[in-house]
């Protein structure tokens, strides 16, 4: 069964909060992983390999460059998982 | 019928001593940082490393090898000449024949021993460990050196920024000798098809084509790399524990190649290594040695107290090829 937006926010907002150390309340929508969260490459890297393997997707590397605010990853795994 | 006579050898083989070499001067980061518009945060923050050794230019690859493998006999009790094989584990030696191990025999008193290179990069070490362990237990040595041993400096581009600044100078050094109980658990190996993502710049065949062209270098694809080493090697790793027989919870250090001290956290963390298990971080002061990382972070681990002599360490070699080799060992 296919995740709802609301479950895949919930899902990487874990993942980021793994990898970064944050509070999972602070990864909302509108938040940039470079500028607001600061996740450099490596760690957004990393965040796309676990996503990948939680919401079983394929995020090419050319995509990930596009997925700049958490929102446009939420948008763009929850279109990948149908 | 005439049949072959095959030998057999100790049923178990064993490291019987270690011995390292470091490169004699310290590089910082912000030694490196200029040509590549860097900063001592960045390299920190990415990569963990704060220094890296690098050698003198009057100290060769065979130099370092030569330092860590006297240490190595040693500590292991034996005189050189009791060495019937040299296995040497490069991709610096800067003479494509003869290879280095043979000369390294001839320094250390074993002139006559069986000697060759093995070129797996920053796997080699483990490489090495298997071909010694086969070789003592078939009984076609009985006393196996292993050595890996890089002058990755001779092969730097200051202005690269791809693998450049990661690269120390070093060598480490194992003797493996028979055992009465089990020490070295099966090797987990292979390859994957991967050429252009750790390699050297273009081949010796442009530089005599084309004079103009510069001296090869190393480079790297460092993102394809980072995903690599950090989601796939821990696979191999924990089939190595498996295949030993062993769990994580048996293993008491982990001393993965020092390529990155990203990859090496998150390596532990998802192979399920306890809290407990002391880990080898000397890429920290080393910087990335290629084949002699493994050794140089174990003989750490020892000098900082965090392991003793059979102590069973998980060890893991990966890189250029790409190729990879994981295997549990009980320390010497
Ligand atoms: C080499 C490595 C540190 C590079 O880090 P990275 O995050 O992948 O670097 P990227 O090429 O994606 O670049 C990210 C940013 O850092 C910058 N950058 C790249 N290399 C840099 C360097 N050496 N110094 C400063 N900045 C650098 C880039 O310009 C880019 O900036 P931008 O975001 O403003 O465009 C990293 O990929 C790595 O360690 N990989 C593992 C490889 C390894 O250990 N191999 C050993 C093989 S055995």
């Amino acid at each position: 069964m296919a995740l709802s937006e609301k479950e895949v926010l919930a899902g990487l907002a874990e993942i980021v909060a793994e990898e970064t150390g944050l509070d999972a309340a602070e990864v909302t929508g509108p938040k940039s992983f470079t500028d607001d969260l600061d996740i450099d490459s490596l760690s957004m890297m990393t965040i796309v390999t676990l996503a990948e393997e939680k919401f079983s997707v394929r995020i090419p590397d050319e995509d990930v460059k596009n997925l700049v605010t958490v929102a446009d990853a939420v948008a763009y795994m929850t279109k990948a998982q149908s | 019928m005439t049949v072959i006579r095959t030998t057999k050898g100790p049923e178990y083989a064993r490291l019987m001593g270690l011995g390292v070499a470091r490169g004699e001067v310290t590089v910082t980061n912000d030694d490196v940082a200029g040509p590549i518009d860097s900063s001592d945060e960045w390299i920190q923050q990415r990569t963990g490393i704060v220094t890296r050794m690098r050698a003198k230019p009057e100290t060769s690859v065979l130099d370092l090898a030569e330092r860590a493998s006297r240490d190595a006999l040693i500590a292991a009790g034996i005189e050189g000449r009791a060495i019937d094989t040299v296995i040497f584990s490069t991709i610096t030696h800067p003479q494509m024949t003869p290879a280095a191990a043979p000369e390294l025999g001839a320094r250390l008193g074993c002139p006559t021993a069986a000697a060759f290179d093995i070129s797996a990069a920053c796997a080699g070490y483990c490489y090495g460990i298997a071909q010694a362990d086969a070789l003592v237990r078939s009984g076609q040595s009985t006393y196996v050196l292993v050595v890996g041993a890089e002058k990755m400096s001779d092969f730097v581009d200051p202005t690269d920024r791809s693998i450049s600044f990661l690269l120390g100078d070093g060598a480490g050094a194992v003797v493996v000798g028979p055992s009465d109980a089990p020490a070295i658990g099966p090797t987990v190996w292979g390859s994957k098809d991967g050429a252009e993502f750790v390699r050297m710049t273009h081949s010796w065949l442009e530089v005599r084509d084309d004079p103009t062209t510069p001296f090869p270098t190393l480079v790297q694809e460092g993102q394809t790399v980072f995903k690599w080493a950090s989601f796939e090697m821990p696979d191999a790793a924990a089939k190595a524990i498996e295949a030993a027989g062993l769990t994580p919870a048996d293993i008491q250090a982990f001393i993965p190649h020092q390529a990155n001290i990203r990859i090496i956290d998150q390596m532990a963390k998802r192979i399920g290594l306890p809290d407990t298990v002391a880990i080898g971080r000397d890429i920290v002061d080393s910087g990335n040695t290629s084949a002699a990382s493994i050794p140089l972070a174990t003989e750490r681990l020892f000098r900082d107290g965090q392991v003793k002599s059979g102590d069973l360490a998980l060890q893991i070699g990966f890189g250029a090829g790409l190729v990879f080799a994981a295997q549990v060992v009980a320390l010497p």
